[in-house]
């Protein structure tokens, strides 16, 4: 049997760290990477007596978000103690919830793979619960004993669980990419990876088409999208190779090696804790009115999806277009506002030039769009100049060359400056063509003999005696006139 | 001066009669001469209390003077103070000194009061006798022999053998009122989520409860006023308006001979059944006469719930005590074995050294009965329970303005008698644990003597938020009764 016989199931626990500036039980601040225990409070750390007291700005991005995917967002929630020991858990529980979460259901749409094969796909989530982060442990630097860092301790977590909808790595990625830039597009989380703002767990495992699920193992901790992919992959054909030899695959909690690429177990069901969850009776029932539900409805920006909808039905792009433009909200932002500027008529040129020369040059000079040098504005003169046949296309790749260095604020003062104003007095163009017939006989006599090739060499160099400025399409209709004559 | 009421102090001190640092040094001296003996003590900080005294009098000649400022109190050592060792009564925390203060001592201090020093009591406020304590058993005043009740013992004792005229306390199962009804003084718990728990060290969260004691209603009504109010420290913390229970007290009866007409209390027919002790109900009998003769009329009420008190509060207490213990670990602070070798090993040896034996018992019944396959059928039954002790105590109250009835089933037992058998100790809280349960005020006041010479407590239970009516009927009590101004020998 092959690989081909088997079906992946792949399921997302991530951790997205809310972006509020305080922590979820305590006024600690959530700045990273300041000096160990010094963004760790009273509370934090644990201290006899200290009480937990909820953040109610974490409570409003968990609210965000489940609005967001369209999930039920729990009138009531219950937080719940999770409980074992670890240096780096103060409290000897984490603070999280357990049997009535306060998001549950959802969905998120991915676009999965490209050209031809790309298809679009519905991941059903199952919950997403507030929680608070553990702090670190740190293994390094103390001479054989571990160090503790609680500046993280009390940190805001929504987990977000997936239903196991996913059935390959790309699947997976894809919908990781899109909670990802959807969690940033609410302003929910900051996205950082590196910073573990953003995480991921994995649970996979593989069954034949149609039958039951197969065991799964959990794989912990992935930062960043490539390492998920790696793990995904590796731990698929790990589990294929061991169920073809006669082996059993036992649940397990695994980590990814990024140095190896594979990935080793941490701890077996049989090692697995009993968290021993009951409701934390320092906290009430968190309840949500319907009222504050409302008002975060309305301080909600257009979502993703709509916006997608609408690039495709209102500006008339494709639906490959319109889910690359709604990746990420900078992205849609700029787009927006050059359509915005240029008009409606514009929406398709626009799009080509913020997926094509733009995202380009922002990817070779590594620049987020945020930091374009050239303006949605700016942008939006310089396709409105094409529209309007006042230079070019080709044109309009020197002036949008010379907007990002620079050379001026907008794409007239550059076409003015540069005299880059496109020819159309047909006099002139006439008078151009005359010259390039007579210094370019051979060609003629080769269009006459039948070798179209010619009549794009002569197209040539008429744009090239105009310097470019000659409109292409007079030209054309010019030099088919003379020569057909 | 030692046997003064809080009022009486307040006067002398306003009129320069004495100073807060007489006070301090009066009752101080008399914690060195008789504290060897009672235990009630952990921890007595004499400079400290010093500086609070000067500091108060000064305060109080610049005519700024609060109810309570120069009043020398004590603390339970369950309350962290900033600067004082807070032990909990656990060698866990027998090096403990906190770097804030509770809620509790916050408000005290701020009101002027004079910390003399924190209380023994029981390990972790775990028990009923305070046998439990990692610094020895404290002492009933009235028999050295006896023990004080617990958890909060020590506070119980030091004021009934005045070395100290006020002090505070915590109310899990009945861990203030047990213990003023065996020590002979008033003790009150009020409606969970009146006094904040910020600062307390948790036992059991959804039960615990901050108290005070004192000689007599009139003097706890002035000490709840300063320790009662919301704190958004403490997400159970009820927000409501700030209370004066002293005014209720000075209201004036309508009916001067009858001062309580109109009273209506409802007597548990299941508080004065079988394993009543013959001496408690004869005193508590005579003073709920006592309550008739002045103007209260009795009616019979049923909560009949109330015998699975005990088992629901041994089933979810524990739960919550075996998470909120977790944090003893000997990473942080606290003890931390001398040697061990893997983390596992810490752990292990710095719990095992650190937890005396009843804070081991509740950690493992509390651990079992939330684990997996148990939960369903402990926690989550208990808390049936527990809701249905509260829907008596509401059907109850509909006939009934305050119920009551003995405090403890016994008078104080001998040191030791009862240390074997875990589950004879329980039984000793048989009345006051429903109570915690739903989370109702309680009040338990001297109602006379029993064989030998040994105080009886009897019990009264308000409906939500009544802890003025409480105070106002135990008050009117005490007008016109003096079981509360009895003193022990040792107290002489």
């Amino acid at each position: 049997m092959s690989r081909n016989d088997w079906e992946v199931v792949i399921g997302l626990e991530v951790h997205a760290q809310l972006n509020t500036a305080s922590k979820i039980f305590s006024g600690a601040s959530t700045a990273f990477g300041s000096e160990p225990n010094r963004q760790a409070s009273a509370v934090d750390i644990a201290l006899p007596g200290v009480l937990p007291v909820l953040n109610r700005g974490a409570v409003e991005r968990a609210i965000r978000f489940g609005l967001a995917i369209d999930a039920q967002v729990a009138p009531k929630s219950v937080f719940a103690r999770k409980n074992y020991f670890y240096p780096d858990l103060p409290k000897g529980y984490q603070i999280s919830q357990f049997e009535l979460p306060v998001v549950s259901g959802g969905t998120i749409t991915i676009r999965v793979g490209e050209g031809d094969k790309a298809y679009e796909k519905t991941v059903n989530l199952t919950r997403a619960h507030l929680e608070e982060d553990a702090g670190k442990s740190l293994h390094e630097d103390f001479h054989g004993m571990s160090g503790i860092d609680l500046n993280r301790a009390g940190t805001p977590l929504l987990e977000i669980v997936s239903e196991p909808d996913m059935r390959s790595s790309a699947e997976a990625v894809a919908y990781a990419r899109a909670l990802h830039a959807l969690v940033r597009w609410i302003e929910i989380c900051d996205g950082n990876m590196q910073e573990g703002s953003f995480r991921c767990d994995a649970n996979v495992s593989v069954r034949r088409p149609g039958g039951p699920l197969g065991t799964r193992r959990e794989i912990k901790n992935l930062n960043s999208f490539r390492f998920l992919q790696q793990a995904i992959d590796f731990e698929v054909q790990w589990q294929i190779e061991r169920l073809e030899d006669g082996g059993t695959i036992q649940q397990a909690t695994v980590l990814f090696d990024p140095d190896t690429g594979e990935t080793r177990v941490m701890r077996t069901k049989e090692d697995a804790h009993d968290y021993r969850y009951f409701p934390d009776p320092d906290l009430m029932p968190l309840v949500i009115v319907p009222e504050w539900i409302d008002r975060v409805r309305e301080q909600l920006p257009e979502l993703p999806a709509a916006m997608k909808a609408r690039f495709i039905d209102d500006y008339g792009l494709s639906a490959y277009d319109a889910t690359t433009l709604t990746a990420s909200r900078e992205v849609a932002t700029y787009y927006q506002a050059a359509v915005d500027a240029a008009g409606q008529a514009q929406a398709k040129t626009c799009a080509n030039w913020v997926m094509g020369d733009l995202a380009a040059r922002l990817n070779k000079a590594e620049l987020d769009v945020t930091a374009s040098p050239v303006s949605p504005t700016q942008l939006a003169g310089l396709v409105t100049r094409i529209a309007d046949n006042t230079i070019s296309n080709a044109i309009g790749k020197k002036v949008f060359d010379a907007l990002w260095n620079g050379e001026g604020d907008s794409a007239d003062d550059i076409i003015e400056a540069q005299g880059l104003k496109q020819v159309t007095d047909s006099g002139a163009i006439e008078a151009m063509i005359d010259e390039v017939l007579a210094a370019n006989q051979k060609s003629v006599d080769e269009f006459r003999a039948g070798k179209e090739k010619a009549f794009n060499a002569l197209v040539g160099q008429v744009m090239k005696a105009s310097r470019g400025k000659a409109n292409p399409a007079q030209v054309n209709e010019i030099l088919r006139r003379k020569l057909g004559g | 001066m030692i046997n003064a009421s809080l009022t009486e102090l307040r006067a002398a001190l306003d009129a320069g009669q004495t100073s807060s640092v007489e006070l301090a040094n009066l009752f101080l001296d008399r914690i060195d001469r008789l504290d060897g003996t009672l235990n009630s003590f952990i921890t007595v900080d004499r400079a400290r209390a010093l500086d609070a005294a000067r500091a108060a009098d000064a305060r109080i000649a610049t005519g700024s003077a609060g109810p309570l400022t120069g009043i020398p109190i004590a603390h339970k050592d369950v309350f962290c103070t900033q600067g004082v060792l807070t032990t909990c009564g656990s060698r866990m925390l027998s090096n403990f000194v906190s770097p804030y203060d509770a809620h509790v001592v916050e408000l005290l201090g701020r009101a002027g009061a004079v910390m003399l020093g924190k209380t023994n009591m029981d390990e972790f406020a775990m028990g009923s006798s305070n046998e439990n304590s990692h610094f020895g058993a404290v002492r009933n005043p009235w028999n050295t022999d006896r023990i004080p009740g617990g958890s909060s013992g020590g506070s119980a004792a030091a004021v009934a053998a005045r070395l100290v005229p006020a002090a505070t306390g915590t109310d899990t199962g009945g861990s203030v009122r047990q213990p003023a009804a065996l020590t002979g003084v008033t003790g009150i718990k009020p409606t969970y989520g009146v006094v904040s728990r910020y600062g307390m060290i948790a036992y059991a969260s959804s039960f615990d409860q901050a108290g005070v004691f004192a000689a007599s209603a009139e003097d706890c009504a002035l000490m709840l006023s300063a320790i009662a109010g919301f704190d958004p420290r403490d997400s159970t913390s009820l927000e409501r308006p700030a209370e004066d229970y002293s005014l209720a007290l000075q209201q004036s009866a309508a009916e001067p001979a009858r001062p309580l007409a109109g009273l209506r209390i409802g007597l548990p027919e299941e508080f004065f059944g079988d394993g009543l002790a013959a001496d408690v109900r004869a005193a508590v009998e005579a003073a709920i006469e006592e309550y008739r003769r002045l103007g209260a009329t009795t009616v019979a009420v049923k909560l009949p719930n109330a015998k699975l008190a005990i088992p629901a509060y041994y089933v979810l207490a524990p739960a919550e005590a075996s998470s909120n213990l977790s944090r003893f670990d000997g990473v942080r602070y606290g003890h931390r074995a001398a040697e061990y070798g893997d983390l596992d090993d810490m752990y292990r040896k710095s719990r095992a050294e650190g937890f005396g034996a009843e804070v081991k018992r509740r950690i493992l019944v509390g651990t079992y009965v939330l684990s997996h396959g148990y939960y369903d059928a402990y926690y989550l039954q208990a808390q049936k329970l527990r809701r249905l002790i509260a829907e008596d105590f509401r059907a109850a109250f509909t006939q009934c303005d305050v119920i009551a009835g003995p405090t403890s089933p016994t008078t104080a037992w001998a040191i030791g008698a009862k240390t074997d058998d875990p589950v004879q100790m329980y039984l000793s809280d048989i009345y006051t644990i429903a109570v915690n349960l739903a989370g109702l005020p309680g009040l338990s006041h001297p109602a006379g003597f029993g064989d030998g010479g040994l105080p009886v407590g009897l019990q009264l239970i308000g409906n939500y938020f009544d802890e003025s009516r409480l105070l106002g009927t135990a008050h009117r009590y005490q007008q016109a009764t003096d079981w509360h101004l009895r003193r022990p020998a040792i107290a002489a």
